[in-house]
């Protein structure tokens, strides 16, 4: 290998970390609301099926609702308690989406039940992948895709190598930091699920520098020939991408509208891996996650434990927030989505909880939009190798077909550089979006 | 359970944005400008104190009822317009006529900035349009260059104060600059003297020393493109160490090259304008090695000893068909992006 090639992808940026008010606090239990709310659809896919009625009653870790189809994941219970109801919930996108209300039980012990188990030495990798499909598996670190369908290989394709992705390159964020510092042992057993339903012989684990004690941890408990190596990489946003993480790994590209599978590689995210070495040995299903709750607003800042369908005002409340709070997001703050309504549940996707007070959002809003300069300096940030600022000035004038068919909008995955990086404070991000949405709306009427 | 009144603004992501501003940038400039500045008006004295004042006041002005006249708000305040008013300052002899520099600020920023529709839409460098046009009206003036009198902080030269549209009176005889003692007398200038400054030329272009300091700045703080500069110097030492060997009587080699006339500011300064120049790091190399090549062309072969104005110019003129021309090779396809 040629020592003088860095191990990471070009271009990207190097916003302020801001992860040390939560990285040194252990996981914590977050209380159960008064009022859970399950949406049906908390993945890429189809909605799952309900497969309880109202008014009965449920046992915490208990299927609620199984999955419709391959691409689609079951649903389990996040508290014992009763259904009071099924119907329409806010979500994150503004839509209502169908969900399930469960009022828990105050006085029940929240046991979780179990169910039929697999053992990654005796199960195949069909019985893997159904397994991981009903123990409701998305990828934790945000995207939502079912992991059971990432890991049933289609004929004639192959995979290799297996990338653990612990990059956690978001700022804020310290979910999978302490996910990899406390529950190292669940991701070691995690992962010989994944090489076996994947047939990969090689695994590695990703992190980034500035967290040495989470990589420390897990090189301690790697097995002796496992096929399981470590790699530490320089901090640079956005490394936490699976297709950048692959090339900075492996340095192999994945041709454009392709998947990692293309370049025989596959990318789960290290908190979905320790989730499987956890539920698989014992049957369960998801029914809570670990959310880094922060941001300046928030009072009781911190890595908390949280079951699935927890309101977000509920939340909030618990954790206490400044007089000033102005902007609440999941995620970190270069992708996170704003959120419109704090009655929308807490998902299997949602990585943070991050609330701003005025003065971190402050910075742009106070300075003028300025036209382009053409600094270059998103062109230079673009890990895509995209031209924002061309796109930006299309986008503007509505050529939204130039942009896909010259200029390879659809590449674009929202990463932010652009607008990080722009002096002038040209939403780019949001005009790609906008762009975007038009051209698929095209599409469908063409 | 308190109930929860607040208003939360939604906005896209990103919910957080970098370091600098057009503004922080702009005044980033103008603080590498400064030494510049303050050495020419050490070099040149009152004289240089009044045109770059004139200079940058101009600017100002101009941009202000510019902005006010076609109803926008006023963008004096976001430091480009002292930019601009300084470089175009910078590029002028001391002891120019007042009012032509008055009158060539009003041109930079009417016709090179405002007619193209403001800061982002210049095709060219603002401050080099102003100069290039009092060029064209006043050609002797413009090249009439004073030497360091001794009473120069206390007495004007008479031509500053020379009243509008009337031929000003010069009362020293002037000092050739460098370049064109050696293009027309063939008199060379020592690299030392070029280095520090210690010649005859305009007001901010003489000590080459100081300009690279504020280059390096630039560069540090990771405002400006070094692949402009270092390309542009890169290409006329080459040309011109290719040009001495072939006849070293007749050609000025590399070190003069670099150091005299208005290059070093012209290519640490002026052709890294952002507008106006490429946005590819590839792009700025080109960029770079065409500006290079042209001064060399116009300083060895044209009719005038100084160049750098009409390359960077020209190269302003290529920038946008560099920047269509070389795209950057988007990841995961193969090919450079053809220009339909
Ligand atoms: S948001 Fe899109 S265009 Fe902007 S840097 Fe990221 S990938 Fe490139
Ligand atoms: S960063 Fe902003 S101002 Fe600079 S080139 Fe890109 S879009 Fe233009």
């Amino acid at each position: 290998m040629n020592i003088f090639r860095s191990k990471t992808f070009a271009h990207g940026i190097h916003p302020p970390e801001s992860k040390d008010d939560t990285s040194g606090l252990p996981i914590r239990q977050f209380p159960f609301a008064p009022s859970l709310v399950v949406p049906l659809s908390q993945h890429i896919g189809k909605p799952a099926v309900a497969v309880v009625r109202e008014g009965q009653e449920v046992t915490r870790g208990q299927c609620i609702a199984k999955h419709d189809g391959f691409v689609s994941v079951a649903m389990h219970a996040p508290a014992s308690g009763i259904v009071c109801h099924i119907g329409l919930t806010p979500s994150i996108t503004g839509k209502m989406v169908p969900g399930i209300f469960i009022e828990p039980f105050p006085a029940s012990t929240q046991e979780i039940m179990e169910g039929a188990a697999c053992d990654a030495s005796t199960a195949d990798s069909e019985e893997i992948v159904a397994a991981v499909q009903q123990a409701g598996v998305v990828g934790l670190g945000g995207a939502g895709f079912p992991t059971h369908a990432k890991l049933r290989i289609p004929e004639g394709k192959f995979v290799d190598t297996l990338v653990i992705n612990g990059a956690e390159c978001e700022p804020y964020l310290t979910t999978d930091h302490r996910v990899m510092l406390e529950h190292s042992v669940d991701v070691m057993a995690g992962i010989p699920y994944l090489m076996k339903a994947t047939g990969a012989t090689r695994t590695i684990i990703a992190v980034e520098a500035n967290k040495p004690d989470a990589a420390e941890t897990l090189r301690a408990t790697i097995p002796d020939g496992s096929g399981i190596e470590l790699e530490v990489l320089p901090v640079k946003y956005p490394q936490g991408a699976e297709k950048l993480l692959i090339t900075a790994l492996l340095d192999r590209e994945i041709p454009s509208g392709g998947l990692p599978l293309d370049v025989h590689a596959l990318c789960v995210n290290v908190a979905t891996t320790a989730e499987i070495g956890q539920l698989l040995p014992h049957g369960k299903g998801i029914q809570e996650r670990v959310i880094t709750v922060g941001g300046p607003a928030v009072k009781n800042k911190g890595n908390y434990r949280i079951q699935i369908g927890t309101p977000l005002r509920f939340v909030l409340e618990t954790v206490g927030v400044e007089d000033d709070i102005t902007r609440v997001f999941l995620g970190g703050p270069m992708m996170g989505q704003a959120v419109s309504s704090l009655d929308i549940p807490i998902t299997k996707g949602t990585t943070g909880v991050i609330a701003f007070t005025t003065r971190e959002t402050g910075f742009r809003d106070g300075h003028p939009q300025y036209p382009c300069i053409r600094c270059g300096y998103c062109v230079d940030a673009c890990p895509i190798f995209l031209n924002p600022s061309q796109l930006g000035l299309l986008a503007e004038q509505d050529h939204y077909r130039r942009m896909v068919d010259d200029f390879h909008l659809m590449d674009c995955f929202e990463c932010g550089c652009c607008t990080f990086v722009c002096p002038s404070h040209i939403p780019l991000v949001q005009q790609f979006r906008i762009a975007k949405a038009a051209v698929r709306k095209m599409k469908v009427t063409a | 359970m308190v109930r929860w009144t607040k208003t939360l603004e939604i906005r896209s992501s990103p919910h957080i944005a970098g370091g600098k501003s057009v503004n922080a940038i702009m005044f980033n400039v103008v603080l590498a400008l400064l030494p510049v500045t303050a050495f020419a008006v050490y070099a040149f004295g009152l004289a240089a104190l009044i045109t770059l004042g004139t200079a940058v006041t101009s600017c100002l002005v101009t941009e202000h009822l510019l902005c006010r006249l076609t109803g926008r708000n006023s963008s004096v305040g976001d430091w480009s317009v002292v930019v601009t008013g300084l470089l175009y300052g910078l590029t002028l002899p001391p002891g120019l006529a007042v009012w032509m520099v008055a009158v060539g600020g009003v041109m930079a920023v009417g016709l090179g900035k405002f007619l193209f529709g403001g800061l982002g839409y210049n095709p060219f460098n603002p401050a080099l349009v102003g100069r290039a046009l009092l060029q064209a009206a006043f050609p002797v003036a413009m090249t009439t260059w004073p030497t360091m009198p001794v009473d120069r902080f206390t007495q004007l030269p008479s031509s500053t104060l020379a009243w509008p549209f009337t031929k000003p009176v010069y009362d020293s005889i002037s000092g050739a600059t460098p370049l064109a003692g050696w293009k027309f007398d063939r008199v060379m200038t020592e690299p030392t003297d070029l280095l520090l400054g210690y010649v005859s030329g305009s007001t901010g272009e003489t000590c080459a020393l100081l300009i690279l300091l504020g280059g390096v700045y630039l560069v540090m703080r990771k405002i400006m493109s070094w692949r402009i500069p270092v390309t542009i110097f890169l290409t006329v030492a080459l040309c011109s160490g290719l040009l001495q060997l072939i006849d070293p009587a007749k050609y000025a080699g590399p070190l003069f090259m670099l150091f005299s006339g208005g290059l070093m500011l012209g290519a640490v300064f002026m052709a890294t304008d952002m507008v106006a120049s490429p946005m590819t790091h590839l792009g700025c190399e080109l960029y770079g090695v065409l500006i290079g090549l042209l001064v060399v062309v116009i300083r060895v072969w044209g009719g005038m000893p100084e160049g750098v104005m009409y390359a960077i110019l020209l190269g302003n003129a290529v920038s946008p068909h560099i920047d269509n021309w070389i795209q950057p090779r988007v990841y995961g396809t193969k090919k450079r992006r053809q220009t339909p």
